[in-house]
This record gives structure tokens, sequence and C-alpha cells, in this order.
């Protein structure tokens, strides 16, 4: 060994093989960074694709073909007594105003089989919005309004192009005569495509043109806040005390692996286990956001855990050490010095697993939350569906219209699942720390 | 040296379980202390100490006195188990998974290393600044400030104020913070860090301060501040120095102890121990020839 005291490859300089191994090890450092951008290259571009179909289909969805009708609210129709009674306001034929509103459009048309095919061009979502208007300003009565109201589903898959003209009319859904009426309308001002605030602010209905997501967004809000107020506090406080306080055992050991294993189990299985404990055992009414919330937080307590007890771990000892050893108690160590610094973690654990929570379908279909339901919740004891379910509904209906539909409230999710994210990063970036 | 190991191995000695490499090819028994491990009065006497990390036994059957009004400094080669006895006096082993701390520990006629005593009021009269500096990431004023306000020692915050600014002027840090109390702790440079460490350990008065290798960060005038400190502290209260510096121990330490492998060696008055060792290893350290 002339080189050196230690042995060498055949006695050569440490620096020659070095500057020969130099070659290979740049190589293989270019082939690993290759493989990880095509990597991410490849995800991106999924990405990009299931952007670009969601988006794609849901952005017709935005926009409802409204037709604009003037409405002569005849006090004989609906309040024949001019009491203005509220009960009889209620139960007035709106209906009919409606239809009238739209024959005098074309006043020639006499049958009564014609009038039928031009009254179908209307959504029945204009008595219901009719009703309400009248309701809440019983004055209006003996007036005229003009109003948009919603066209039927098929007018409005017409003007987005979803049927085709060209068709022999007995394939498709709307006749002749009815496209020529259409055909009028538009030309005449009174059929347009306007903004879907209706999209946003109703619930779930049988027809397309009058069915929002409001129900479900609303829906799915009371359920995330029974899993956010029940499963954070249960999680954080059950990993600080496995974490900080409880003795290492065989017990906590066996605890570890049982909330490990619980946060593998699949969710249609803590679905189950709601139905059976929650609604047949404790009997919770169905379909409730308060037993979606309980599911969710079953689902969610042990990642809760899992990611609570990551971040306590990282939490240096030397921190709990400096406290311990100036006489603070263990509650005060971890409550004064150990818990803010877990925080952010603990937070971001929470949002990803709430996040989860939200996009998930299948505990909520066991325990009733698929019904078909129009009103919106009014709290956490009201009957409701939560967005994923919503998709779920939608995605099985027959009409043409609730496909966008299906993608609009698929991307509405997406936009509070990104949200959260976002809200994920920002608290980590906010409150790193350094120690 | 391990001409006088052997001599004092016993005949039949077993070797102990778990040890390392060291004394697995130098079988040999607990060694007798040279030296008087006793005083009078002391503040804190060991009996029969012994530590177990799982199965490595750290340190072995130690019998030691710290006495009131003095500083005793602990020297000894790494590893040897100065920390580790240390953190026996205020119980800061409870915290490590797996060790176990037997023997006595006597505060005041009171067993302090049995469970039922309670570690809070314990830790509060035994002041400690570990190895490494250890700041919490809040401010200046809030690391110093901790200790006094957890214990409730202030009445209002001019007192508190009070404290803080004692304490960091006694640490020798005040010159150098006192623009800046409410930046974090962990922005300061390492040798500050541990200033502000011991600041915190003085601002709750406490008995015994237990220092774990204080001034290894710090340069010279830093230590000069330190040692007269430890000197000023002396007149009330008791102090216990773990140092690898020869010349700290000499300097500031009324009674020194070295520790060898888990074993107390010798102990005796500093400078009866570095003029005259009693100990052949206690010679060899002292004198640079190993450790
Ligand atoms: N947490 C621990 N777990 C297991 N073994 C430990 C632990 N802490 C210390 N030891 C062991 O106990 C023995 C004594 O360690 P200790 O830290 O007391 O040494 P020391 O004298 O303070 O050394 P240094 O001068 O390097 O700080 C060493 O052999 C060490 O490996
Ligand atoms: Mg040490």
């Amino acid at each position: 060994m002339e080189t050196g005291t230690f042995p060498t490859q055949g006695g050569r300089k440490p620096l020659g093989i070095i500057q020969a191994g130099l070659a290979k090890r740049k190589a293989a450092e270019t082939r690993f960074k290759t493989y990880g951008i095509v990597a991410i290259a490849a995800g991106l571009v999924f990405l990009a694709i299931l952007f670009i179909s969601i988006v794609g289909n849901a952005y017709t969805a935005f926009q409802q073909t409204q037709v604009k009708l003037d409405l002569y609210l005849d006090p004989d129709v609906i309040d024949p007594e001019g009491t203005r009674d509220l009960d009889v306001l209620s139960g007035a034929n709106y209906a009919a105003i409606v239809r009238s509103g739209l024959q005098d459009q074309f006043p020639d048309v006499e049958s009564r089989r014609d009038r039928r095919a031009l009254n179908a061009l209307v959504g029945r979502g204009a008595t219901y919005d009719l009703r309400a208007t009248v309701m809440a300003v019983p004055d209006l009565v003996g007036e005229t309004l003009t109003v948009w109201v919603p066209a039927d589903d098929d007018v409005d898959m017409l003007l987005k192009g979803n049927i085709d003209r060209e068709a022999a009319e007995e394939g498709r859904r709307l006749s002749d005569q009815q496209l020529a009426w259409i055909d009028q309308l538009e030309s005449r001002g009174r059929l347009a495509k306007r903004f879907n605030a209706d999209f946003f602010t109703k619930g779930d209905s049988r027809e397309p043109e009058s069915a929002g997501i409001r129900g479900a967004v609303v829906g799915s809000f009371y359920t995330m806040l029974v899993t956010l107020l029940l499963s954070f506090p249960l999680g954080v406080a059950a990993a600080v005390y496995l974490e900080e306080f409880a003795p290492q055992n065989r017990f906590t050991d066996i605890i570890e692996v049982n909330i490990n294993n619980l946060a593998a189990v699949p969710s249609i299985v803590f679905g189950l286990l709601g139905l059976a404990v929650f609604i047949n055992f404790f009997g919770l009414p169905r379909s409730v956001p308060l037993v979606g919330g309980l599911v969710l937080t079953l689902m969610t307590l042990p990642t809760i855990i899992i990611a609570s007890r990551a971040t306590l771990k990282a939490v240096p000892p030397s921190i709990r050490e400096a406290a311990l050893g100036v006489g603070a108690s263990q509650l005060q160590t971890v409550v004064l010095h150990v818990l803010p610094l877990a925080m952010p973690g603990m937070l971001t654990g929470a949002i990803i697993g709430m996040a989860r929570a939200l996009g998930e379908t299948a505990p909520l279909l066991m325990i009733g939350m698929v019904a078909f339901i129009v009103d919106i919740p009014q709290g956490i004891l009201d009957p409701a569906t939560a967005l994923p379910v919503q998709i779920f509904l939608w995605a099985d209906s027959p009409e043409r219209a609730f496909v966008e539909r299906t993608s609009a409230a698929t991307l509405v999710l997406l936009f509070f699942l990104i949200v959260m994210n976002a809200l994920a990063v920002v608290l980590r970036k906010r409150f790193e720390r350094r120690w | 040296m391990y001409e006088s190991e052997a001599k004092l191995a016993e005949p039949n000695a077993t070797m102990r379980s778990g040890v390392g490499n060291v004394r697995a090819t130098v079988p040999r028994e607990h060694r007798q202390t040279v030296g008087n491990t006793r005083v009078d009065n002391p503040r804190i006497r060991c009996n029969k100490l012994n530590v177990y990390y799982g199965d490595t036994h750290a340190i072995h059957d130690i019998n030691l006195d710290v006495g009131n009004n003095e500083i005793l400094a602990l020297i000894g080669p790494s590893g040897c188990g100065k920390t580790t006895f240390l953190r026996c006096m205020n119980r800061m082993n409870d915290t490590i998974p797996g060790c176990r701390v037997e023997g006595e520990i006597i505060v005041d006629k009171q067993n302090v290393n049995s469970p039922e005593v309670d570690v809070v009021p314990l830790r509060a009269r035994m002041g400690m600044v570990f190895q490494k500096p250890n700041p919490f990431p809040k401010s200046i004023y809030e690391n110093v400030a901790f200790g006094p306000r957890i214990h409730g020692l202030t009445a209002n915050k001019a007192e508190l104020d009070e404290v803080v600014e004692t304490s960091l002027v006694k640490a020798g840090l005040w010159d150098e913070v006192k623009e800046r109390l409410d930046q974090p702790g962990t922005g300061l440079s390492g040798g500050q860090q541990q200033r502000l460490c011991i600041a915190r350990a003085i601002a709750v008065q406490p008995e015994v301060i237990l220092m774990d290798e204080p001034c290894s960060a710090l340069d010279p005038i830093a230590t000069a501040v330190i040692e007269n400190l430890m000197v000023e502290l002396r007149q009330n209260f008791t102090i216990c120095i773990v140092t690898h510096s020869m010349q700290q121990a000499a300097r500031v330490s009324n009674r020194t102890a070295f520790f060898h492998l888990g074993d107390l060696i010798e102990v005796g008055e500093t400078n009866e121990l570095f003029i005259r060792p009693g100990h052949q290893l206690t010679e060899d350290y002292i004198t640079g020839r190993f450790g």
C-alpha cells in the first residue's frame, strides 16, 4: 500500500478510482432524473385529461335555456275571493298562469294536443318559482310579471346541440311543430341561454332544468361539520394521550396496531357499522347529516390519529426535556410547547382526512343519505344527501341534461377538495418552525 | 492501564451482560471508589445508584455526596456515564423509555428516586442545563420567563421583567439580546443559546444547578462569565458540573469526581485529586494519557 494507510483496489490512488467511477455515477443520476421527469409528466397528463373531460362536459351546465314570458297574475285564478290568504295563495293553480303566459305567445294554437305540446316547452320549475314570488309579495296579484322561466331540458339540450334536428321526427324528443315554436321564440328574443343560477340555489329535482346542488352542498357541509367537530378533538386527544402520556406496554401496542388496521378498513364497512349501531341500535333517523358525520368520523379518526402521532413524534425530545427540566408538568409541557409545534401538522392531517371524507360515497349510501331529497337541509337532523352521493344519483339518471350536471357537480366537488388541500399547504407553510 | 483494572477484578469475575467490546475483553467487577465519597451534611446523597438502559448497565453502584454550597465537578472520558448520573438527580431519566434507575438519592432526608415523589417541585429545585442547547422556539423573553411563569413565582409583569433581566445578566447574555428580547431564541448562535438555557435554569432560582458541559460551545470570555456566575451562585446554591476541561474543573470546583466506564473511580477535594490522584486511571486521564 504505497498511497496511504488503507488498502485500495489494486493499490491505485483513491482519487484515480473516484475519477474513473465519476462518469458512471453521473449517468445513473441523469437516468434517475429522467425517470422522475417522465413520472411527473405522466401524472400531469392524466390530470389534464381528467380536468379537460370534466370541464368540457361541465361548463354547459352553468348555462340554462330560459323562456321570457309575460305572466298576468290573474286574480280570478289565484285568489278569486280577494282574501290574500296565504293558504289560498299557496294552493292556487300557478301552472295555469304559466301556461296561459306561454299561449299568449302563440294565440293561434287551438287544439288540446297542440297546447300540451306547447306547454311541454317550459319546465315545471317555473310554477314553483312563481308561487314563491307571489307568496312573498301578495300585492303582485293582478299585475303582469315579465320573467325568464327555465325551458324544458329537451329545449335546453336542443340549444346546446345535443339533439339532432335532422333526425327522423319519431326518433327525436321534440316534434317538428315544437322545433318551429322554439325557433319563433328565439327569433323574438324570448328564448336564450342564460346563467344557470338555479344550479347553485336549488335542491335536487326530477326535472334536470330545476335540479341544483345547493341541497347536496349544504348536506355535505353539515356532515363535514359534524365530522370535524367530533374527529379532530377526539383524534388529537387520542394521539396526545398515546404519544405523550400512555405507558409503553403491550396494551398500547395492541391499540396502535388496531388503529393502523382501522385506517385500512374499506369505508363501506364503516357504513354498515353506522347502519347497525347508530340507526338500528341507537335509533337515530336515517339520511341525516348527524349519522353521516358520525360514520365519517369513525372513518377519519384513525387517519387523524396517525397523522397527529406522526407530527407529535417529529417534535424534538429536547423541547420536552427543556420544559420538564424547569419543572413543567407533563400537561404543561404538552399544552404549552409540544402541541403548538405539532398543531400545523395535525391540522394538515385533519384537513386531508376531511377531504377524503368529503369525497366519500359508499358509507353514506349505507345509512340512507342516497334518498331523493328536494328540500335544502336546515340542520344536522334534516334528511340530506352529500355532494358525491348527488353525483352518483345524477350519473344514474337517464336524461341527457343530467350528464352535464353530473360533471358540473364533480367540478364543484373538485373545487372544494382543491380549496381544502390548498388550505393544508398554506397552513403548513405558514406555521413551519425551525428548531 | 488495564493492569490496574485487572488487579481490581475479582478472580471469579463474571462478564456483565450487554457491555461493550472494551469491557468484554477486560472482565471485571465493580471497582472500589478511591477517596472519600461522603461529606458532612450533604445536599444530595446517592446510595448504591445503578442505571440501566434496557440491558446496558450504564452506571454501577455509585455512592456519592454533593455538599451544601459546593461545586462538584464530574469528569471522565466520553460515554462514562456523567450525563446519566447527572440526570438521575432531577429524575430526567424518567423520560427515557427503557431507562431504569435503582438506588437511593436522598435530598432533605427524602429518597427522591421513589416513584411517589412528585418530579415537578423536584425539578424546580434542581435546575438543569443540558449538554445540547435546547431553547424553546419562542422569543428570548418567553424562554427565560417560562419557568417563573408556570410556577407562578412573580406577581406581575414588572417583577417578571426583572427576573428575566437579572437572569440574562447573570448568564452574561443581557448586553447581546436586550434589544431583541422578542426574537426567537432559536435564532441565537450556539453559545448564546447555551447561555440562554443557563438563564432559563437560574430564573426559577433552583437550590441545585445541574450543568452538563455548559461551556462546551463558549469562547473563553463567555466561559469566564459562566465560571464567575458559578462561583457567585455557590454562596447560596449547590452546583454539579460536567466538564471535559480539567482547567475548568480545577478553577471552579471544590470537589471532583472521576468516572470511568460507569464506575466512580475516584472522588476528592479538587486540589488533592489533581495534584495527587489516588488511582492510576485518574492519573492517566488528568495527565491526558487517554480519554
Ligand atoms: N438514551 C440512551 N439509551 C441507551 N444508552 C444510552 C443512552 N444514553 C446514554 N447511553 C449509554 O450510557 C453510557 C453513558 O452515557 P452518558 O451520556 O452518560 O455519557 P457521558 O459521560 O455523558 O458522555 P459524554 O462526555 O460524551 O457526554 C454510554 O455508554 C451511552 O452509550
Ligand atoms: Mg454527556
